[in-house]
């Protein structure tokens, strides 16, 4: 028993290197052009610029992982959910964090089942039983495997990747870049078909290059007055079209001032609910002083954006 | 269109963007798949394979910008005599291109060849500058830039330039602060008369405009003038590419990473970069240092606690309990000069300390110009160090006679009242280009310290070439110090820090 267990967990270092033949086959484009992922995105109500819109449609085409940076709350997971509701796949979503191993990540040998099978049946002969209690019967897989063998077309999200430590990022190499994974009592598992990866990253730390090179690179920052305003249209249902210009202009005022964190997307749509749920027409300073703690979450930073909106210091 | 890839991938290579081989593949690939013809398309989706951090963005924007320009004939450098037709063929350019708003652009091509017989008086252009910022036509704020760059810019063909200078003018020319008040102005008198409206209908609401209302308007009007500006500075950049090629002027235009940016000869922008990447640096090595120390080696057998724990296997020491090693976290004191030129790296180090103070087991900093004065209590309590060094700048006794470097002066007064504290678990870093105005060096003090304290390091933001040179005597110091480290960049800062902790 104790043997498995020690083959089992080897597995990272012990990798097969018969991967020669390489990709599996890429299926049908997903997408026809860059425009046709914009308006299907627009579709289920996640509005992408150029840069977003460009690189999803190269990723599909060049069937290459995408890694997502940029600040909190700026719509990076909902981005791969999004592409998911689009094109109709399944998303599998691997939330990383410290200390996450393959047992978690990849796969993981089914020990009681196989002691069961040693247990109930020891008429065979030790080769014969090795192969049947290291068979796919008895494997239990995991979020990045399970991508890589589904049948069904997927949309795998590794969030938040810069949680893990920098060893652990080697356990997605391989799945990155040749699309399988292996393992060294079964062979290797090439996937059926070539899932479209997103990873995200708070740019907590650098991730390693090996990573970085296997992947298209995304930069999604604070959007623009213009297609905030437009997110906060679709996103807040019953506003005005007034208010919304109004929140969109008030932010980006806001992001100008030197705070700690700049409202995030996601915070200023919670604020233009706020202040469509208080049945607000139009804000003026007072009302935007009282609900400015939705938007802002440090003490400092309310301080500050409170008495620069308030005008008293009109010279920035 | 190969060729140009990879030049285009060497330049971004000089400007030290790190582009592997794969990735250019990737590149080349891209090109495969995207309409060429789309050439936003083209700058991301290039850009997500070549690019993969986002402060790098901006190098790349610019030598893409540079690379993958648009030529034509209305991008010329026209010459004084030549300004109408300069302009003719600008105006057609921009029915060819079409960017936004075809329709417009075309009236527009009209309108300056009627305006213009020596081009358009400053009178009109200020005037259209004006019309073009009220009523955010991005077409129209474009036509202002080509405009304004054809009057005032004076560019001269075949000067090897990377064009600031053009840009210096042609902004100065156009006295963008004196339009925005203009803008503003008009905002309250449009409302003002709204006012007057709806004084006719009594129940009318009253319409001012709130310090709050202004304030957004001021925004929006910036931000325009903020895209006026890009427009000016990338239609100088169009038509330096159409003089001079794009390999000649990539060289001349080329922007260092914020990293690589030389802190003591910084501009006002680069500054602003530099800080805004300060913050991500230090949350950065702060993780990394804090990792190195959990992943250390186990200390010593803890004797006492493997005992304790052997009990409930019935007193087998099955499981050996070790002692986590102390973690050796040294004390650190630093000393900046911040007089003049070196200040913002003072500024930038004193940050860096303290934003990782974590690591240490002590922090303490002291400034001096002449006289020395200890600026640690202005980090206490404070969680964000950037306002402490903002303090530091306002409140600190450094002036001891004139406000000229004194170190002579600044190191004795040190070793009096503070000398006492140095133990042999500090480190003591001296930040300074170690230019004296030829006073007294008191190097004799950092012999004293070096007696005393576990290292001392020497950080000097000037080149290595400049040192020994004229009154600088980082040479003498260098004596008693451990190493005196060339720091000119955040990248070499982050890298002294790192090691240091």
């Amino acid at each position: 028993m104790t043997s498995n267990q020690t083959e089992a967990t080897g597995v990272s270092t012990g990798r097969t290197e018969e991967i020669t033949s390489g990709f599996p086959e890429a299926g049908p484009p997903r997408f026809d052009s860059i425009d046709a992922v914009r308006t299907g995105l627009a579709g289920v109500d996640y509005l992408a610029d150029d840069g977003i819109s460009g690189v999803v449609y190269l990723a599909d085409r060049l069937a290459k992982p995408v890694l997502v940076e940029g600040p909190a709350g700026t719509g990076k997971t909902e981005l791969a959910k999004s592409v998911a509701r689009l094109t109709g796949s399944r998303l599998i979503r691997l939330q990383c964090y410290e200390g996450l191993d393959e047992s978690k990540a990849l796969y993981e040998w089914n020990y009681k089942k196989q002691l069961l099978r040693i247990q109930a049946d020891s008429g065979q002969s030790w080769d014969e039983l090795e192969d049947d209690i290291f068979s796919e019967e008895f494997l239990l897989t995991r979020p990045l495997l399970e991508a890589i063998k589904s049948p069904d077309p997927v949309v795998l999200l590794i969030d938040e990747v810069d949680r893990v430590e920098l060893e652990t990022e080697a356990l997605l190499l391989e799945i990155l870049s040749e699309y399988q994974v292996s393992i060294p009592e079964l062979g290797t598992v090439r996937a059926k078909q070539i899932p479209l990866v997103f990873l995200t990253s708070n740019n907590t730390r650098e991730l390693s290059e090996a990573l970085k090179r296997r992947c298209l690179y995304l930069h999604i920052d604070y959007p623009q007055l213009e297609r905030e305003r437009a997110i906060i249209e679709t996103r807040v249902p019953g506003i005005s079209q007034a208010l919304a210009d109004q929140v969109a202009r008030i932010v980006r005022s806001i992001r100008s001032l030197d705070l700690k964190k700049a409202p995030s997307v996601s915070e200023t749509l919670d604020w233009a609910r706020t202040l469509v749920v208080l049945g607000v027409e139009s804000i003026d300073a007072e009302q935007a002083k009282d609900t400015l703690h939705i938007l802002l979450k440090y003490r400092s930073d309310i301080d500050r954006a409170s008495k620069e909106l308030a005008g008293l210091d009109t010279s920035g | 269109m190969l060729d140009l890839l990879t030049g285009f991938v060497g330049e971004l290579r000089a400007a030290g963007i790190p582009v592997s081989l794969s990735e250019h593949l990737d590149a080349a690939e891209t090109l495969r798949h995207v309409p060429l013809e789309d050439r936003e398309a083209i700058k991301y989706t290039l850009g997500a394979s070549l690019v993969k951090s986002s402060t790098h963005w901006p190098a790349y924007e610019t030598a893409f910008e540079i690379y993958f320009s648009l030529r034509g004939p209305g991008y010329a450098i026209a010459g004084d005599d030549e300004d109408e037709d300069g302009d003719e063929a600008g105006g057609s350019e921009k029915d060819d291109d079409g960017s936004s708003l075809p329709g417009k652009g075309g009236r527009k091509g009209k309108g300056q060849g009627g305006g213009g017989g020596e081009g358009m008086t400053p009178e009109e252009l200020a005037d259209m500058l004006y019309k073009a910022l009220l009523s955010a036509n991005s077409s129209m704020i474009q036509a202002v830039a080509r405009q304004a760059v054809n009057r005032y810019g004076g560019m001269e063909a075949g000067r090897p330039v990377g064009g600031t200078y053009y840009l210096y003018r042609t902004l100065r020319n156009l006295d963008l602060d004196k339009v925005m008040d203009r803008l503003v102005e008009q905002a309250r008198k449009a409302t003002g008369a709204a006012n007057e409206d709806a004084a006719h209908d009594p129940a009318g609401p009253e319409v001012t405009l709130t310090p709050l209302e202004e304030r957004l308007l001021r925004d929006e009007y910036q931000a325009r003038i903020d895209q006026l500006r890009k427009e000016i500075e990338s239609e100088i950049r169009r038509r330096l590419v159409a003089d001079r090629g794009s390999e000649a002027l990539a060289k001349s235009i080329r922007k260092p990473l914020p990293e690589d940016i030389d802190v003591m000869h910084a501009t006002k922008d680069e500054l602003v970069a530099l800080r805004k990447s300060l913050a991500p640096l230090s949350r950065k090595l702060a993780v990394r240092l804090a990792r190195k120390r959990r992943h250390g080696r186990k200390g010593p057998l803890d004797f006492r606690a493997t005992v304790r724990s052997s009990l409930s296997t019935g007193g087998v020491p099955v499981d050996p309990k070790f002692r986590y090693p102390r973690p050796s976290k040294p004390e650190i004191i630093v000393i900046a000069d911040i007089s003049g030129s070196v200040a913002s790296f003072a500024r930038f180090t004193l940050h860096l300390v303290h934003a990782i103070s974590s690591q240490f087991s002590k922090v303490r900093s002291f400034v001096f110009i002449d006289g020395i004065d200890e600026v640690t209590r202005f980090f206490d309590g404070v969680d964000d160090p950037a306002e402490a060094v903002h303090r530091i700048n306002t409140e600190a006794d450094v002036v001891w006679v004139d406000g000229h470097s004194d170190y002579g002066h600044a190191l004795t007064v040190f070793w009096e009242r503070w000398g006492e504290e140095i133990n042999p678990r500090s480190s003591v870093l001296l930040l300074g280009d170690a230019r004296n105005n030829y006073h007294a060096s008191g190097s004799w003090v950092i012999k004293e310290i070096r007696a005393r304290a576990r290292h001392v390091y020497w950080l000097n933001p000037e080149p290595r070439a400049y040192w020994d040179s004229g009154d600088s005597i980082v040479g003498e110091y260098a004596n008693y110090c451990d190493e005196v480290v060339e720091c000119r960049t955040l990248r070499q800062l982050e890298r002294f820090v790192g090691e240091l902790a």
